[in-house]
């Protein structure tokens, strides 16, 4: 089961890299991203799981497919996810992929036998308001400026 | 999951993570390139989850991975206001369009 998961995230993520049309790489985009929610509930992670869902294909999905439909002639039938330069850039990916994946290999992972599943959100409620609570109002302020910032960038009659 | 050793997940990301690095290098659409940029933060928070999962400490991978997602709807959303400036400036979101600061 994890592995038919494992199959159809990696299915999806070759189609955000090889598909020929923007439009179809914002939907195998979203393929990909229920897959790797998916991959987070096998890891007994049902929080983050539930972010993904939330945050990714709620929020981050929707607003590349906006950015995707405002700035294309949908009807457009000529090729919008023009690639260049694959030949030096599969030779970078394919040697990057060769020592990452040696390397997993080769080290010895103390790995701790499996916990049984327990529901996490408890813990990482704690944890975000006792160890993690500087980081917590750092994102908090990170979010603040994102959102004016991007009010800023968007709005016409602030740019030159 | 006790059938999957830890190798298969981190592989996972791996690949993940391979095809988002020439997804960056290749496309020359802005929004593709964004897409490869969430590809690769997946990969990274997979391999936070699956190191939590099979280290005994479960909480504090997740909240790491928590924060990748947090950070990446962020530059989404930084990334695509940008975008859509590109794009009524040149009318046209292809990044070899956007030489207006070359010599």
């Amino acid at each position: 089961m994890f592995y038919a998961f494992a199959a159809f995230t990696v299915l999806c993520a070759s189609g955000v890299a090889f598909s020929r049309n923007i439009v179809y790489s914002a939907f195998a985009l979203l393929g990909m991203l229920f897959g790797v929610a998916a991959l987070y509930v096998f890891l007994a992670a049902d929080f983050v799981a539930g972010a993904q869902f939330l945050i990714y294909i709620g929020g981050v999905l929707v607003l590349i497919l906006f950015a995707v439909m405002l700035t294309h002639r949908i009807a457009d039938v000529a090729v919008s996810n023009r690639a260049v330069g694959s030949a030096p850039a599969l030779l970078i990916v394919v040697g990057t992929a060769v020592v990452l994946g040696r390397g997993l290999m080769v080290a010895r992972w103390p790995v701790v036998a499996a916990l049984p599943d327990t529901p996490t959100t408890h813990a990482i409620g704690n944890a975000f308001l006792g160890p993690y609570v500087l980081p917590f109002e750092l994102a908090s302020f990170v979010l603040l400026a994102v959102l004016v910032g991007a009010i800023v960038v968007s709005r016409k009659e602030l740019r030159g | 999951m006790p059938g999957v050793p830890l190798q298969h997940v981190l592989l996972v990301g791996l690949v993940l993570f391979a095809l988002g690095l020439y997804t960056v290098l290749t496309r020359r659409n802005a929004i593709g390139i964004l897409m490869g940029v969430e590809l690769l933060l997946n990969a990274a928070a997979i391999n936070f989850v699956a190191f939590a999962r099979y280290s005994g400490t479960p909480t504090d991978g997740q909240i790491f991975a928590i924060f990748v997602i947090m950070l990446a709807a962020a530059e989404a959303a930084i990334g695509l206001a940008i975008v859509l400036g590109i794009y009524q400036n040149f009318s046209s979101i292809d990044v070899d369009a956007t030489h207006a600061l070359r010599h």
